[in-house]
């Protein structure tokens, strides 16, 4: 069976191209689409995505079967807690994001034990503890949403920063830099991708592999509730599903940037570019202004469509 | 103490030992808290509420024993639920009835046909093709039944509320069939297939079991479950919502590992599944039977919950760390 090839061109590069591709039909199907203000709109929006992704990019590099369905819920818990400490006053600002990152921490800490030593498989894991954490938002919260955001968190995250750039968009190029780093140019990531690759002979070369998946996953609930702050500060105000609708865009933003699901192989440049591309498909399909039965039914042809075009198993033959 | 021993090993060899206990006790606890419970009426109406997820759950089983997952249950639920209401008019003959409820079957396998091409054939990642569909067919859901509505003969449904032949509870001759359908499944050609495909496919492919065939057919078998449980949800409450589904897809897979089937596929059964969901529908019995403070429901049913998934591998650790 031949099959459909691609040029060679790396994942993130295609699904980079595929971005600036899907811009520019934008401002065929709407006029006005295409100009910097929107550009820059369309980043400020999949920063937040790719902040939340990044610890789901980890998880999925992993490997074995690694997912983490609890993002949505701790994106929501982060921001909750953040808007209950902060109380509206920008001194009380890092005590909200510490508290914030421990409690994200400490959830993905909770999955990491699950799936490294209990071994529960990941998805049952992290599922469990999503309605934990949802468990906990209610019991926390008895359906009052009390706090307010600091004014400085606006400032600094979603309004204007620089030449017309939030700063939202700055502190996820770093996160980028941050993150290359851990993977290319620490232990920790050459194991990551070591036990991705193969677990048994990861082990055996003296990977201490239960340690690895903890922080991994450990690391996913902090980037997580770190991704859950900075929607704060862009939505201002909080509510109970927050964070539910970036679930599955992260593992989707993961999956179109080229990472492959068995994990092993990929990148969290990657991971930005796919959530560029999906930032760009919901814009795109917002901007046409269907109706909500349409909207949802080409996201879900067109996921497919990327799906089928990258995200491909090994054939059975090879 | 020794005799302990051996117990716990038993339930190691047979994971859905464990659900079983699981649900004896959680029935226990139930039975305290609701002395009425073994009546036939209240017997018959909290078996009757868990039926349609008890019928997605073993589509589920048999997708993931196939070593995939399948998300896109609810929203095929939910799809087939807007067809059945929208299709179906109040005073339907016994023959349109049954048309209208083939159809329904026919959405179903074509959608979950739709999932298996694309895991099977293109062999996409199950997780994020089924997602994708997800989106495709709860759209499909709003556009045929934008609101929630829509129709189901009276007499039919009432009869399906009442029904208990021979004096047993409708919703324990479903299960009964159920298992008794894939008891007569597993013995069959397709049933080994099943499990090799999902235990090891490589190795399946090169002794010549249609692999990529039998992937296809589990998409389709959950598709048509699917449509089962959607006849089952409008009968049970006369009309239709277009987002009904939603929140059984989730519930089916934590029922299917609640009774003992691992997501690695190849191993499992539709019996401990079903009883991962009367376990699901006990445990949240309870906790509305308990004055639980309902702020603290969800919390309070998630950790049970989570308890419950961590149980074997608890077992598993302690028992380690005693032959250390």
């Amino acid at each position: 069976m031949s099959r459909f090839s691609l040029p060679k061109l790396s994942p993130p590069l295609i699904a980079l191209l595929l971005a600036v591709g899907l811009f520019f039909l934008g401002g065929l199907i709407r006029p006005g689409f295409v100009n910097a203000t929107q550009a820059i709109n369309i980043v400020r929006l999949a920063a937040f995505l790719g902040i939340i992704a990044a610890g789901q990019t980890l998880v999925i590099l992993g490997g074995g079967e690694g997912i983490d369905l609890s993002i949505g819920a701790v994106v929501t818990l982060a921001a909750i807690l953040a808007f209950r400490l902060n109380e509206g006053q920008n001194e009380l600002v890092p005590l909200a994001l510490a508290v914030a990152l421990a409690a994200g921490a400490f959830i993905g800490l909770l999955n990491g034990l699950g799936v490294a030593f209990l071994k529960i498989p990941p998805l049952v894991m992290t599922l469990g503890m999503a309605g934990v954490v949802q468990g906990l938002i209610l019991a926390i919260t008895q359906g009052e949403m009390i706090g307010d955001t600091a004014p400085v968190m606006g400032r600094y995250i979603s309004a204007p920063l620089v030449l017309g750039i939030p700063g939202v968009v700055f502190i996820w190029f770093i996160l980028a830099l941050l993150i290359w780093l851990l993977l290319e140019r620490t232990t920790y990531g050459k194991q990551l991708f070591g036990i991705g690759v193969n677990r048994v002979t990861a082990r055996l070369s003296g990977v201490r592999v239960p340690l690895v998946v903890l922080v991994t996953y450990t690391l996913s609930g902090l980037l997580a509730a770190f991704g859950g702050f900075m929607l704060l500060g862009f939505t201002q105000t909080v509510f109970m599903n927050l964070g539910g609708p970036y679930l599955f865009p992260s593992v989707a933003a993961v999956v179109v940037g080229g990472t492959a699901l068995s994990g092993g192989k990929g990148s969290y440049w990657g991971t930005m570019a796919g959530a560029l591309v999906l930032t760009l498909i919901t814009s795109l399909l917002t901007a046409m202004q269907l109706p909500e039965a349409f909207r949802q039914m080409t996201l879900g042809a067109i996921l497919l469509i990327l799906i089928s075009v990258y995200g491909r198993q090994r054939g059975l033959r090879q | 103490m020794n005799e302990r021993f051996q117990l716990k090993y038993v339930s190691l060899r047979q994971p859905y030992l464990f659900a079983l206990l699981l649900m004896v006790v959680a029935a226990l606890v139930n039975l305290v808290l609701q002395p009425n419970l073994l009546e036939l009426r209240v017997l018959n109406g909290n078996l009757r509420s868990f039926l349609p997820l008890m019928i997605v759950t073993a589509g589920q089983a048999i997708v993931i024993m196939g070593s995939g997952i399948d998300l896109s249950v609810g929203a095929m639920v939910s799809l087939v639920t807007a067809v059945l209401v929208t299709q179906m008019s109040l005073d339907a003959s016994a023959g349109q009835i049954l048309l209208v409820i083939l159809l329904a079957c026919g959405v179903g396998m074509a959608a979950g046909g739709l999932n298996g091409f694309g895991v099977a054939w293109l062999r996409l990642p199950p997780i994020v093709t089924t997602y994708a569909t997800s989106f495709i067919f709860s759209g499909l859901a709003l556009w045929i039944l934008p609101r929630p509505g829509g129709n189901m003969p009276e007499t039919f449904a009432r009869w399906y509320r009442q029904a208990t032949p021979l004096g047993i509870p409708l919703g324990i001759w479903v299960a009964a069939v159920l298992v008794l359908l894939w008891y007569l499944l597993r013995k069959t050609k397709y049933g080994s297939y099943l499990f090799a495909v999902g235990g090891k496919p490589d190795a399946a492919y090169a002794t010549a079991v249609p692999v990529t065939r039998v992937l296809f057919s589990t998409y389709v078998i959950a598709g048509l479950m699917s449509a089962f449980a959607a006849l089952a949800l409008t009968l049970g409450t006369s009309s239709g919502d277009p987002r009904i589904g939603a929140a059984m897809t989730l519930d089916s897979i934590v029922a299917v590992v609640l009774g003992g089937t691992r997501l690695s596929g190849g191993q499992g059964g539709v019996a401990g599944s079903i009883l991962g969901v009367i376990i699901l529908g006990l445990i949240r019995n309870i906790i509305s039977f308990a004055n639980v403070p309902s702020w603290y429901q969800t919390l309070v049913d998630a950790l049970i919950i989570l308890i419950a998934l961590a149980g074997p591998g608890l077992v598993q650790l302690i028992r380690r760390r005693r032959v250390a």
